[in-house]
């Protein structure tokens, strides 16, 4: 025991470098995942027959296949089409495409839910329909989809991990270093394991803080209608 | 060409082989634990909670390379097999979470009533609580199949045969990067809908009927 | 006088600091239907729970046919077998067409051979006017429908004692009169019942005795003539005014409706 610990104190700036890459990869897709999935969302919801048929097709692909397989199509596969792009770009976009797919339904969710009634409540007003989704219809949503939406960040956080087989030096990439080095498999790989359950740990603190600051009174989050 | 097409089937004989393995052993282990967590005592009921939050904490790929580091250090297993097992324990985990709220879902009146004309804790389990909760889980659980199905893809990392390594030598082969992996996202786009699709109609059919 | 079916002496029910019953004495004879009364929350039902072990108590005793089955060691599933419980919220087995419902007491618990079980299901069905609707699931049948099913399934086990907790509480007006009736004829049929309810006419006209509970105490029992017409205690006199005044309006809008 405590052998595992003097291990892990001996590493722990590499750990915490790995970790660092890691929590930026996770902010970077969280971000670029929440762009996509509103986009892809609003599409679906009040697009046209074309933009539905588009973000509906992205969503299906990107929920219906491996991060791992979409990492390696864009960083090995893309070249092939003579698009060559960094594995740190490549990473970025696997990971964001990956969770706006996912973030895209999390917000359909709670955009059906407010929808109808609120829509014809703005439009009554004489709001436009992109106003009222604006104005109206994205804060209620948005708020309602907290809980459920908190999933992601977590589940981003761990599928980022994958990345390391296309060389970003992220805190998997720093185990098989250090399992390299140490000749110590389990031992690293634990280290690492106990590396991300304090981020998950810490990440999913913040995550109900937020949860709790942003309720509005009297309006749950079961989608109740309005 | 054909034949490079049979190769990368083969690989899709071994990714639907590894979920074959590891879906089934997470459901039995994950029920246990659901069990145990909801019907056993506060120290067990403490530990299938630290269980489940361990497992679920860390990505898939971490626990999978720290299972099979042991598992096939200790017993020997092939590739195969301690990652396909190690998909299975980290399912597990997942799966436990999604029995537990059905179990709850199902809830303590029935329990009662079936206590009420006799039945002991086992047989209210047995007989009433879980076929009920079983029927409920499915929605979700056919949500974790998916993603099993989807996570298979980390054996890779192992060096297991399945559809992605073979996407990579087929790639190298021909030099068509983009259709060799092109082709293993399809493989894996076909069997995730296959297999939502064929869980949304067993869904269906066990149905329990309503007012018409 | 022959020894009473079931008793419970000094049985008492402590939650945290409040005390739900104490010294409880309460004798009930074969083929009696017993009637409890009394404001909501004085813990008639959990009396109820308290008599098929199903809740724990906290003193006292309770004895069927003579034995008492709260002494230790003494198997809750088996005296379970013998005292037949029907719910508020009928708590049907969701997963069980009508007919399995009363089925799978007689084959899972009291390990009957399967053809003997569908005979007594069915003639338990048919005792509560269900037959017919023998494979629906609850989900397809109204609440008086499933509470009837209830009543049967608790039947067929051919309990000693039958215990009905607010049968009524939870139905739609219209379709508390069909389980009544099925109460009423099993009372006429000599089960010995004791009935939880608020139905003060049915209390009148099928009670051999009424019991009325007061935060957590018997405050009288008696015959339905001697409590509404020589009640003892102001407190039930005041409390059986204002349900029957309450039951003379329901009597008087049935007439009208007519």
């Amino acid at each position: 025991m405590s052998d595992f610990y003097a291990f892990f104190v001996r590493f722990l700036p590499d750990l915490l470098k790995g970790a660092g890459i890691t929590l930026l990869l996770t902010v970077q897709g969280l971000v670029a995942g929440f762009v996509l999935g509103l986009l892809a969302t609003l599409a679906r919801t009040y697009g046209s027959k074309f933009w539905r048929g588009l973000a509906v097709g992205y969503i299906e692909l990107f929920r219906g296949t491996p991060l791992l397989v979409q990492l390696f199509l864009i960083y090995y596969g893309l070249p092939g089409l003579g698009i060559t792009l960094s594995r740190e770009l490549s990473a970025f976009l696997a990971l964001g495409l990956n969770s706006g797919a996912y973030q895209a339904e999390y917000l359909r969710g709670s955009i059906l839910a407010i929808g109808d009634n609120q829509m014809m409540a703005g439009r009554s007003i004489g709001m436009s329909k992109w106003k009222t989704i604006w104005y109206v219809i994205l804060p209620q949503a948005l708020r309602l989809a907290i809980p459920a939406w908190s999933n992601e960040p977590v589940s981003l956080l761990k599928s980022t991990g994958v990345v390391f087989l296309i060389a970003v030096p992220e805190l998997m990439a720093k185990a098989k270093a250090i399992a390299a080095r140490t000749y110590d498999p389990i031992g690293s790989y634990l280290a690492v394991a106990l590396v991300y359950l304090a981020m998950v740990y810490l990440l999913d603190a913040v995550l109900r803080w937020i949860e709790r600051a942003s309720r509005i009174p009297g309006f749950e989050s079961e989608g109740k209608k309005a | 060409m054909s034949s490079f097409f049979t190769y990368i089937v083969q690989g899709t004989a071994i990714t639907i082989a590894v979920t074959l393995v590891a879906l089934p052993f997470g459901l039995i282990w994950g029920l246990l634990m659901a069990l145990v967590h909801t019907y056993g005592g506060k120290l067990l009921n403490r530990v299938a909670a630290a269980y489940s939050l361990l497992l679920r904490g860390v990505p898939p790929i971490v626990l999978l390379f720290i299972l099979y580091f042991i598992l096939s250090g200790s017993i020997n297993l092939s590739p195969f097999w301690a990652g396909s097992l190690s998909l299975g324990i980290v399912s597990s985990a997942y799966q436990m979470e999604i029995l537990r709220g059905a179990l709850l879902a199902v809830g303590g009146g029935q329990m009662t009533a079936a206590r009420a004309l006799g039945m002991s804790r086992l047989q209210s389990i047995q007989y009433i609580i879980l076929p009920q909760a079983l029927r409920l889980a499915i929605p979700p659980w056919s949500n974790e199949a998916s993603i099993v199905l989807k996570d298979s893809s980390l054996v890779y990392a192992l060096g297991v045969p399945e559809v992605l390594r073979r996407a990579q030598q087929l790639s190298a082969t021909t030099q068509q990067p983009f259709l060799a992996y092109g082709a293993a996202a399809l493989i894996y786009f076909v069997l995730v809908f296959a297999v939502n699709r064929g869980l949304d109609y067993v869904s269906e059919r066990t149905k329990l009927p309503t007012h018409p | 006088m022959t020894n009473p079916i079931l008793e419970t002496r000094n049985l008492t029910k402590v939650y945290g600091q409040n005390t739900i019953f104490k010294n409880i004495d309460l004798k009930v004879n074969e083929g009696e239907t017993i009637v409890i009364i009394g404001p909501s929350g004085t813990g008639k039902s959990t009396l109820l729970r308290c008599i098929n072990l199903l809740t724990s108590h906290d003193g006292g005793q309770v004895f069927l046919d003579g034995n008492e089955i709260t002494a230790k060691g003494y198997n809750e599933d088996e005296v379970r077998q013998q005292i037949g419980m029907v719910f508020q919220n009928f708590l049907l087995f969701n997963h069980l067409t009508a007919f399995d419902n009363v089925m799978i007491g007689l084959t899972r618990v009291k390990k009957m051979p399967k053809e003997q079980a569908k005979a007594k299901a069915m003639e338990e069905l048919n005792r509560v006017g269900l037959a017919d609707r023998a494979d629906h699931y609850p989900g397809q049948l109204s609440g008086g429908q499933q509470q009837r099913v209830a009543i049967a399934r608790a039947l067929a086990m051919d309990p000693r004692v039958m215990l009905f907790d607010e049968p009524t509480s939870a139905l739609d007006p219209e379709l508390i009169g069909e389980v009544l009736g099925v109460m009423a004829k099993l009372a006429r049929d000599r089960m010995t019942m004791i009935v939880v309810t608020h139905e003060m006419g049915f209390a009148r006209e099928v009670a051999d005795r009424i019991v009325f509970m007061e935060k957590g105490n018997i405050v009288e029992e008696g015959t339905p003539d001697d409590l509404f017409y020589h009640p003892k205690h102001d407190r039930t006199r005041e409390f059986l005014w204002k349900i029957t005044e309450l039951y003379g309006k329901k009597e008087k809008e049935k007439g009208d409706k007519a």
